[in-house]
């Protein structure tokens, strides 16, 4: 055939020589070339680099490569998903952390090296499915080529005579493989046919869907948004980046892309396992939100859980936490109030025992009348366990609520610029509020009791409890395409694994004696047990309307015999 | 109070079949223990037949170089006249003849065969109530922990081998190594692994975790036949290899491999086992992101199991091409399968207990 064609590969048949055009084209899968160097200047150099690189062998080493490369960033703490354990692990080994961090160790999915591993690929990939897909439309524009002279070589063959006319037997035969719905057409002395033509289909669908979803991917990562929102019952959030407690986003997202939208937390519920083993484990989580879209939407009403994220317009609003924030009322030593919030306190443990800071910044005055700022660590136990029991809580649920406060006045530290967690106290420039005993002043507080600071300086309240919960807003354009590119993958790769592309051949002629021969063989793209069993198929159906002949008398070598019928059949292992 | 006393009721009942659980499971290992020596009996038994087909094949294909042929009947119920199929395998292919399984051709082997699949059937349907049980006690399905993992996980891998003998696969030479192993799952399972039935985290909620736990089950047990299938034939290609080229291998090799089926068979059905369950497994991986998309907030997020499965599924695919296009048909493709199921592996146990992520939740 024409030069362009490759033969198949040579899982398909052994003796490719032997069968000539018959066998070539039963799929489109490239043929591998030795490595030979050109010596043809840049154009030759850059054509050999083009073939090796969308050669079979490079793209296999492409994809062990790609295997390899994603191994570290699974070991080796990666800054995208866990700052801290980067920092950690710098701190831990420093030379090495350096080593790392010029390999770009500590983010290997989006290092060079690993990019330039998939990028290749995929050039690989497309160089690949253009040539293979222009072949493919040949093939199906031009047709099944002819018998081979010897079919008595081909995978599976069989043959008997009749008293039928040859043209009888080559009209019958194409009719069957039409019905069969194979691609059959007369090519002189025989009826060549072919099928399964979807297994080709298939696997170029299946490429270019890994192709649709890497760039949907990439689109995913260069458009993508994260943040996160903190919300305390009662409270709101409204899509600005400004409202967000930490945001990240890719490369080319701008601020007008996030949704305009806005929620209220009117309450939140966590409901725990009451007894058994896993007393306390959670068995739901779920926000009740009222929701607005743009700027004047109407409210309306929904319940946020953990696995049913909250959907506005491209963006998804998760429930990806919750704890306790205890409401605090501080008053001077006049009796004014100075600070009233609900203050959100960090769990530490599944019973959500909590810890975090109470801050009063502006409005204090102490007993003298100087300007101060008081800070309080403040230790919870939604459930605590009573007096004498260890000071963890007990249960996640508000059973027994108890608040610990430490008590300090001084300088927060808050002006100096440095930012600071709102979660810890930075004490050195604080001072202990000290009790009738002379030690830090520290109470366990129950809801509505309240601690008096020493010396007049005022007192704090604690309230009563309400309920947190952490938001995780994101924004992931193309997902929809990703998930798309996934399932046209599946079926695409179901058609090329499962599928056989093959082809069947039947000749008849008018023998010596005047009896026509009919000749039928089957050749798949790989050994397989369905192409004998699908010609044994086929060729009862064609004996039986073109019934066999008596035999000549010289019958032996018209049909080979097996020397030794007790051989198990070559696909025994499945038999 | 009532309220009360039904929830310790129903705790009550729920820690019984919890109990009754685990008295399954180890009746099983019992009766797996019994199968797999009768498993042990029928190749002990099935040595006594010397057979030696493969050194007589190959020694003889030495003097014959033209392939051999075969003889299949044209369709099941073919008329004797009818045209019969010849089938010629690929020219260069050797010629060897699928050895008689581990029964060798002796009677009483296969009488021991037969007991050993009675048992594992018997241990099969135990292990089953096991997990059954199990998972009524948790009141969900039965994969929250590496224990409830790996007693489904054995359970799957004995059906697949149950179902392929069931639809006259030639697989009764996977019976010895396929128990020996099921054993050793299950003694990880309750001594190192056990824990006490619990609940999911609600992140855990979520019926996409039903269908891409249970694929990621299935698929693994389905690559843990191809694996077993991969190194059998790794074992019997050198043995056929060294026969060919006019070695004697040891008696042990002539008596244990000569009865394992031909090196190109165990070659291809490993490759069909792996093939065939690639889209699924495609498929897992994708149900798992969609499920991490609902659960937090991103489909993918190189999370060390996502990661690990990505490399799983690209060594397949690798492993895929070797065969498909690049025509690295024998070992070298073999030893890319065993490299992807080593990923699966590692996957499975080393991710979970090396390295901390999202998904290392409920204990180990
Ligand atoms: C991005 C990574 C790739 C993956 C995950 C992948 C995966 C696969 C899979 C699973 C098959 C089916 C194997 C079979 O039919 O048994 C396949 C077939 C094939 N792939 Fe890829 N592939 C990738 C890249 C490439 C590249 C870069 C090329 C070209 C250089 C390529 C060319 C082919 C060809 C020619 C076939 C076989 C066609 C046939 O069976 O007729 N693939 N690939």
């Amino acid at each position: 055939m024409s030069k362009t064609t490759t033969g198949t590969p040579s899982e398909a048949t052994g003796d490719d020589q032997d069968l000539g055009a018959a066998g070539s084209q039963l799929s489109t899968a490239p043929a591998e070339e030795p490595p030979n160097l050109p010596s043809l200047g840049v154009v030759g150099w850059i054509r050999w680099f083009w073939r090796q690189l969308t050669s079979m062998r490079v793209a296999l080493l492409l994809l062990l490569l790609l295997s390899l490369g994603a191994i570290p960033g699974s070991l080796i703490p990666q800054s995208g998903t866990d700052e801290t354990k980067v920092a950690d692990f710098r701190d831990a080994h420093p030379t090495l952390g350096d080593v790392y961090d010029k390999l770009g160790l500590f983010h290997v999915y989006s290092s060079v090296w690993f990019s330039a591993i998939y990028i290749l690929l995929f050039v690989s990939l497309i160089g690949c499915i253009v040539p293979r897909t222009w072949q493919f439309v040949g093939q199906l524009r031009g047709r099944p080529p002819g018998a081979p002279r010897r079919l008595t070589r081909l995978p599976a063959y069989t043959t008997w005579r009749t008293e039928a006319e040859p043209e009888q037997v080559r009209e019958a035969a194409l009719a069957l493989l039409r019905k069969r719905r194979f691609r059959a057409h007369l090519a002189g002395d025989n009826v060549a046919a072919e099928k399964g033509y979807l297994r080709e289909v298939g696997n170029l669908a299946f490429h270019i869907a890994l192709i649709v979803m890497l760039i949907a991917f990439a689109w995913g990562q260069l458009f993508k948004m994260e943040g996160n929102k903190l919300v305390v019952e009662g409270d709101g959030f409204s899509n600005t980046i400004t409202q967000y407690d930490d945001f990240k986003s890719g490369n080319l997202f701008s601020q007008d892309d996030l949704d305009p939208f806005s929620f209220n937390l009117e309450d939140f519920k966590g409901t725990y396992e009451t007894s058994g083993p896993n007393k306390g484990t959670p068995r739901t989580y779920q926000a009740s939100v009222d929701y607005s879209v743009g700027a004047y939407g109407k409210d309306r009403k929904t319940v946020i859980k953990v696995n049913e994220p909250l959907e506005i317009g491209d963006s998804k609003v998760y429930l990806t936490a919750h704890g306790y924030a205890p409401v605090i009322t501080v008053r001077d030593g006049k009796g004014d109030v100075v600070y009233n919030q609900a203050v959100p306190l960090l769990p530490l443990d599944s019973n959500v025992t909590s810890s975090g800071a109470i801050k009063v910044m502006d409005g204090y005055r102490n007993a003298k009348g100087v300007k101060e700022q008081l800070g309080f660590q403040a230790f919870f136990l939604p459930s605590y366990g009573g007096e004498g029991s260890a000071v963890v809580s007990q249960f996640p649920a508000l059973l027994n609520p108890v608040l610990n406060l430490e008590a300090y006045h001084g300088d927060l530290g808050v002006d100096a610029g440095i930012p600071q967690s709102v979660y810890q106290l930075d004490k050195s420039h604080l001072k202990d509020f000290k009790n009738a005993k002379g030690e830090l002043l520290r109470e366990n507080l129950k809801p509505g009791e309240t601690m008096k600071l020493p010396g007049g300086a005022g007192s704090v309240t604690y309230e009563g409890t309400k309920e947190w919960a952490n938001f995780q807003i994101t924004r992931q354009p193309g997902s929809g395409w990703a998930l798309g590119g996934a399932i046209a993958a599946i079926f695409g790769l179901a058609g090329s694994l499962f599928i056989q592309r093959r082809r069947v051949w039947v000749r008849a002629v008018k023998g010596a004696d005047g009896v026509t021969v009919v000749e039928m063989a089957g050749l798949g793209r790989s050994e397989s047990a369905k192409v004998p069993e699908e010609l044994g198929d086929l060729a009862g159906i064609l004996y039986d309307r073109a019934p066999g002949a008596p035999d000549p008398e010289d019958s032996s070598d018209a049909t080979p015999t097996t020397p030794d019928p007790q051989v198990v059949p070559a696909e025994g292992a499945e038999k | 109070m009532t309220l009360a006393a039904a929830t310790d009721l129903a705790a009550a009942t729920n820690e019984n079949l919890a109990n009754i659980s685990n008295t399954l499971i180890y009746s099983s290992m019992a009766v797996y223990t019994l199968a797999f020596f009768a498993y042990i009996a029928e190749w002990l038994l099935g040595s006594r037949s010397k057979v030696g087909r493969t050194a007589a094949a190959l020694t003889e294909s030495k003097t014959a170089a033209a392939p051999a042929v075969t003889v299949n009947k044209a369709g099941g119920t073919a008329v004797l006249e009818r045209p019969q199929v010849v089938v010629r395998s690929a020219a260069g292919a050797r010629d060897v003849p699928d050895g008689p399984g581990a029964h060798g051709g002796d009677a009483q082997g296969d009488l021991y065969g037969r007991i050993a699949i009675s048992l594992t059937v018997l241990a099969f349907l135990v292990e089953f109530g096991g997990v059954l049980t199990r998972a009524l006690s948790v009141e969900r399905a039965p994969w929250g922990n590496m224990y409830e993992f790996n007693i489904t996980f054995s359970t799957v891998a004995v059906g697949v081998y149950l179902s392929l003998l069931a639809l006259r696969k030639n697989v009764r030479w996977l019976g010895l190594f396929l128990i020996t192993t099921v054993l050793l799952d299950l003694g990880l399972a309750v001594t190192v692994l056990y824990t006490a039935s619990d609940q999911l985290v609600p992140a855990l909620h979520s019926y996409w975790l039903y269908i891409h736990v249970s694929t990621a089950i299935f698929c693994g047990a389905v690559f843990y036949v191809g694996a077993v299938a991969t190194i059998l034939y790794l074992f019997k290609d050198s043995y056929e290899n060294k026969l060919a080229s006019g070695g004697t291998p040891g008696r042990f090799a002539n008596s244990v491999l000569d009865r394992l089926p031909a090196s190109a068979s165990l070659d291809k059905f490993a490759y069909r086992v792996n093939a065939a369950v690639f889209p699924l497994w495609t498929f897992t991986i994708i149900a798992g992101a969609i499920w991490a998309g609902d659960a937090w907030g991103r489909y993918w997020g190189w999370d060390p199991k996502e990661t690990w499965s990505f490399i799983t599924w690209v060594a397949y695919a690798c492993y895929l091409h070797a065969r498909a296009t690049a025509g690295w048909k024998g070992r070298k493709a073999a030893y890319l399968a065993l490299l992807a199921f080593g990923c699966w592996l590692f996957n499975y146990y080393g991710v979970n207990i090396f390295v901390s992520g999202k998904h290392s939740y409920a204990g180990v």
